[in-house]
């Protein structure tokens, strides 16, 4: 497993969208690499026919029927919205694309 | 804008391209909370903590949304899955909710599919599909300042009742070998998957309203002397284009795309990998925003949500559901009703094949249902702007309007006022016939008179018809049509007119 | 004249049936008690006075008009502030939630109305449960009412301490790598995590969703049954949640009671002990098997070699999941915003306020694990761990009725000590972890207090997926016997707390 350089943990930072300052970056570096380190210990392990488990419990076709539930009220909606306009979230200009 | 032609890039190059189709299925509720899955509404009044994306919120699959995936997946030759997981999209994107869509992405519900497209001449060409999977869509950014574009707003404004709408991807594999028909293959594909999923009840299929959505992918390739030797030759660089919003426009930006492509090629110029907008406006694509990095979306398999299984019984069971492909049925019809090709193709052009069927279905002939719904029904429809399937007209009331006038309760004259009647909503065709009083005269007597009357006013035509001109009638029957406002048994009334003359025909 | 602060719940409940005392008076006191110590204690973020009374007297008027009532019907409550509570703050022990009201109640939050319990108020945690200690909680660190300069373990801190200071007779807490177990070892009390999806998740604010779990925290075995029975059950809105029925858990607690093991194998987890685990630990740990033995247990050891993996295991699926879960915080919808020129810079001003370190890391360590071409690798590979940890399980299980473990490798350690440390906070959760990934229930009961330190130890048991119940047979018993050898439950020999007149905290 790599070792993180400064600059990849900036890149993860934007990814996730979490300003860093420099010295932010300084410190998660060192620490995540030794965090990351200590995880290289499950490169020893040979998994490569061990199916892997995203459910603990096993189930499947889980499903809901095409049903109205109550919605909430616009205003119930709203209610935390840090900036709120027409009944719709205010948000600041939008830079990039949708995906 | 580009000083090349469609014409000419086809002719220099071998275009490759490929298609993603974004179908809105007509689900009541979204994929995954029971909220109101319906177009319009006022903003955010069809939301809950699931599709707002509030903390500790969870969502829950939609049955009947999985359910029309694999009808979809089966009317396009997909195998379907024996599990698939769902899967975490993760970007951030003020109209996603949760900052990541719930998606599918190495286990397609559907996979693996083929297509017969009709062109506009008969001939069949075959579209390979990749996949067809299950996700859910994102809310709606108005942009407020500037052109209204995202470009130069001032802010903008989330309405998340779109958000969590189920959707069907279909991915087409890299198209190759249409040559010259690559814009009109785009386009027949696509009015295809929209005969299609209105054909299985899925959707609406409405590009208009975005029910239907397009994305076309277009790369140029030199030219190879043979099939062989050009299916050798690498792919180019290909551009995505969005914003596609009609079937004309599919066409006219495969053929902008090929165009400017060809151009840059031509002159050495290399072809960027881009995703770009069509413009309706000026007929011409822009590319996007430039992203300084590639887009990681970081998938893995959503843990809230339990894999999707579906019995190879029920499968089995949804395929019997699924109609005739449309081609097929276009075919079995045409002959059926003894269209010829012209017919046939104005009645699929005017989009009126299955309201013609359900006419010929409800006991109407195929000509005079033709004759009603591309004739009077088509001039309404353009005038008030609207398509056919929105007049306030049903199959069964033409089929009845015409059985009416086969029964000689009305004639066609008349059968054109009692329509207007049903479109004014005055109720059905018997009944508008009954409250307006547009039935048929052919009471004798009530005929009788009128044609002595009409007779008395011009008294030479009885002369003229035993003289011979028998097509003297014709004044008097004019009469009597107009005095009886249309209502009179023509072929009645010219019968009487010769008996008083003491002719036979 | 009773204490009732120091009562079990299912006294209070028998009580309260039998008209001897009021949910007003019995809640009225508890909040009494929350404004005497939680100045220093720090166990409620907010204190739900006006409607916990509320509640309380809605609760005295049915009864006294001969309504019939749910089980717990006016025991009062704290609820850990990872669970959505409409109407009433819900932080997660973040500031990017500070103020957040929710518009709607978790599924638990409901049943605990359904139940007719006053609501006291949301008990404090480390920031979006990330944490063994309650020292990465934005509002400051929760202290253990053993020792105040201690931690109370974590994440679920506030909802040990709370019955550990006597300022609720029960709570709601989260597990998802122990935080309810590991404060409950360190504070002497008993905290359960249920089999997955025993306990809906709707409405939990979420961590590590394949890992996490509500379950209920009390000081005995018999009220953690009690506040079980209340809280499972299967939820239409937890697509993940069981439809089996609630396990008997308050049938099995009763029949533990009777302190006879006999039948029972205890299976010794190897590789949970040993190097690393403090010598009063260890030996309390001995003491409690010597006990079982007594009673007619059977002790055996099982090898589990996988769970060597484990730390790395959870470590690398918690914040890959937690890396997609906290995306929803980005100052769009609540919460809170710091507002740039765009909405991108907005976002990464916001979560760069409003998270804390331990967030900041876990995050970005996640967004590297599910990063293209490290997903294989990172969580790929810890996916297949988890195989093969519940493979060790099922192999151990066929050995032994219950598995066992001290629950942590140490006492309650001092506030600071292991902040700048992540790697030594991490190891708190060793013996802990595996049950979150293989999904099975597990719970800690006290196991006395180490000598060299008089600080609580805690004693792990663990049953197959499913067989809850079992842990509570199990563990009635063996809190039986270990109570008789105390002369009474552990907790009322904590040291009595200073009490500071003044206003209930908030």
């Amino acid at each position: 497993m790599s070792s993180l350089e400064r600059a990849d943990v900036a890149r993860l930072a934007t990814l996730a969208r979490i300003d860093m300052t420099d010295d932010d970056l300084d410190r998660l570096s060192g620490q995540l690499n030794a965090i990351v380190d200590a995880v290289a210990t499950l490169a020893t392990l040979d998994t490569h026919d061990v199916p892997a488990t995203s459910h603990p419990i096993p189930m499947a076709n889980v499903e809901r029927d095409d049903v109205i539930e109550p919605s909430l009220t616009p205003a119930q909606a709203l209610a935390a919205a840090p900036q709120a306009e027409d009944d719709r979230f205010r948000v600041p200009q939008i830079l990039g694309e949708e995906a | 804008m580009t000083n090349l032609t469609y014409d000419d890039a086809v002719r220099d190059f071998d275009p490759v391209f490929g298609i993603e189709v974004h179908v809105e299925l007509n689900t009541k509720t979204k994929m995954f909370c029971g909220c109101l899955n319906e177009f319009g509404g006022e903003p955010n009044t069809h939301v809950c903590p699931v599709c707002l994306g509030l903390p500790g919120s969870m969502p829950v699959t939609n049955g009947k949304a999985v359910e029309s995936a694999i009808r979809l997946g089966l009317a396009l030759g997909c195998q379907i899955r024996e599990s698939s997981r769902f899967a975490r999209k993760n970007y951030f994107y003020p109209d996603l909710a949760k900052d990541y869509q719930i998606s599918q992405y190495d286990e397609p519900t559907c996979f693996e599919g083929s297509l017969d497209v009709v062109l506009d001449d008969g001939e069949v060409v075959t579209i390979a599909i990749e996949r067809a999977h299950i996700e859910e869509d994102a809310g709606k950014n108005t942009h407020v300042g500037g052109t209204g574009g995202i470009q130069g707003a001032e802010y903008s404004l989330v309405d998340y009742n779109r958000g969590g709408v189920p959707l069907v991807e279909i991915v087409t594999k890299p198209i190759e070998g249409m040559g010259a028909r690559t814009a009109e293959v785009a386009r027949a594909y696509v009015a295809t998957i929209r005969d299609i999923v209105r054909g299985l009840g899925i959707s609406d299929g409405r590009m208009e309203q975005g029910s239907l959505r397009a994305d076309v992918n277009l790369s140029l390739r030199p030219k190879a002397p043979d099939a062989a030797a050009q299916s050798a030759v690498p792919f180019g660089k290909r551009s995505e284009t969005k914003n596609v919003n009609s079937l004309r426009a599919i066409e006219r930006a495969v053929q902008y795309e090929a165009a400017r492509q060809a151009e840059l090629l031509l002159a050495g110029q290399p072809v960027v990998q881009e995703t770009r907008h069509w413009h309706e406006d000026t007929s011409s694509t822009t590319p996007g925003r430039s992203k300084e990095q590639a887009e990681d979306y970081r998938y893995f398999p959503e843990p809230d949500l339990l894999p999707v299984e579906p019995s190879r019984a029920w499968v089995e069971e949804l395929r019997g559901t699924i109609p005739e492909h449309p081609a097929k049925l276009r075919a079995r019809l045409r002959e059926e009703w003894g269209f010829s090709e012209l017919e046939m193709r104005d009645v699929v052009a005017a989009d009126a094949l299955v309201l013609l069927g359900d006419t010929v279905a409800a006991g109407a002939a195929p000509q005079a249902a033709r004759k009603w719904w591309l004739g009077e029904l088509a001039r309404t429809a353009n005038e008030r702007e609207v398509t056919l399937q929105d007049l306030p007209v049903t199959a069964s009331d033409i089929a009845e309007l015409q059985g009416l006038v086969d029964a000689g309760t009305i004639n066609d004259k008349l059968a054109r006022q009692a329509l207007e009647g049903v479109l004014a909503g005055e109720g059905s065709p018997a009944a508008v016939v009954e409250a307006r009083g547009l039935v048929v005269v052919s009471d004798d007597s009530a005929l009788e008179a009128a044609v002595d009357e009409a007779l008395a006013a011009q008294p030479d035509v009885l002369d003229k018809i035993r003289e011979g001109k028998v097509q003297a009638a014709g004044a008097i029957v004019g009469a009597v049509m107009k005095a009886t406002r249309g209502q009179a048994d023509a072929g009645r009334v010219r019968e009487i007119i010769l008996a008083r003359a003491g002719v036979q025909e | 004249m009773t204490d009732w602060i120091r009562a079990t719940a299912a006294h209070m409940a028998d009580a309260l049936a039998a008209g001897e005392v009021t949910s007003v008076s019995l809640t009225q006191a508890h909040l009494d008690r929350i404004a005497a110590v939680d100045g220093d204690v720090h166990a409620f973020l907010h204190v739900n006075a006006d409607g916990a009374l509320e509640t309380a007297a809605a609760v005295d008027a049915d009864r006294a008009a001969g309504v019939s009532l749910p089980r717990l019907a006016g025991v009062p409550i704290g609820i850990k502030d990872v669970l959505v509570t409409q109407g009433l703050p819900t932080t997660a022990g973040s500031r990017i939630l500070e103020g957040w009201i929710p518009p709607y109640d978790a599924t638990v939050t409901r049943k605990v109305r359904e139940a007719r319990m006053p609501i006291l108020g949301k008990t404090n945690m480390d920031e979006f449960a990330m944490g063994s200690s309650t020292e990465h909680s934005a509002y400051g660190p929760t202290h253990n009412p053993w020792d105040l300069d201690r931690i109370p373990g974590g994440s679920g801190g506030g909802s040990a301490a709370a019955l550990a200071a006597f300022e609720a007779p029960l709570t709601i807490g989260s597990d998802t790598g122990g935080s309810i177990r590991q404060p409950a070892s360190v504070t002497g009390t008993v905290g359960v995590k249920p089999t997955y999806g025993g306990v809906s998740r709707y409405g939990a604010i979420a961590l590590a969703s394949s890992l996490d779990q509500l379950g209920p925290c009390g000081r005995t075995v018999l009220d953690a049954a009690l506040l079980h029975e209340v809280m499972g059950g299967h939820d239409p809105h937890d697509a993940t949640s069981l439809r089996s029925p609630v396990p008997g858990a308050v049938a099995a607690a009763l029949e533990g009671a009777s302190g006879d093991l006999s039948g029972v194998t205890l299976g010794v987890i190897k590789e949970l002990g040993g190097e690393g685990y403090q010598d009063g630990v260890k030996q309390r740990f001995e003491e409690a098997l010597d006990a079982a033995r007594a009673a007619g247990a059977t002790v055996v050891e099982v090898e589990c070699p996988s769970f060597v993996y484990a730390l790395a295991a959870y470590y690398l699926i918690l914040p890959a999941e937690a890396s997609s879960n906290l995306a929803k915080f980005d100052g769009v919808r609540f919460g809170l915003r710091v507002e740039r020129e765009t909405i991108e810079r907005t976002m990464a001003a916001t979560r760069a306020q409003g998270f804390g370190d331990e967030v900041k890391r876990r995050v970005i360590l996640g967004t590297y694990a599910l990063s293209a071409g490290y997903y294989d690798a990172y969580y790929g590979s810890a996916q297949k761990v988890r195989t093969l940890i519940q493979r060790d399980f099922a192999a151990a299980f066929e050995k032994a009725t219950v598995l066992v473990s001290p629950t942590v490798p140490s006492t309650p350690f001092k506030l600071g000590e292991r902040i700048d440390d992540p790697l030594a906070m991490y190891l708190n959760d060793v013996a802990t972890i595996p049950a979150n990934l293989a999904g099975i229930p597990g719970m800690s009961i006290p196991a006395g207090l180490a000598p060299e330190d008089n600080l609580p130890v805690g004693f792990q048991l663990l049953a197959p997926a499913h067989e809850d119940a079992r842990l509570y047979r199990v563990g009635g018993a063996l809190e039986s016997l270990l109570n008789a050898s105390w002369g009474g439950q552990l907790a009322g020999l904590a040291p009595e707390l200073a009490t500071s007149a003044g206003e209930a905290a908030r």
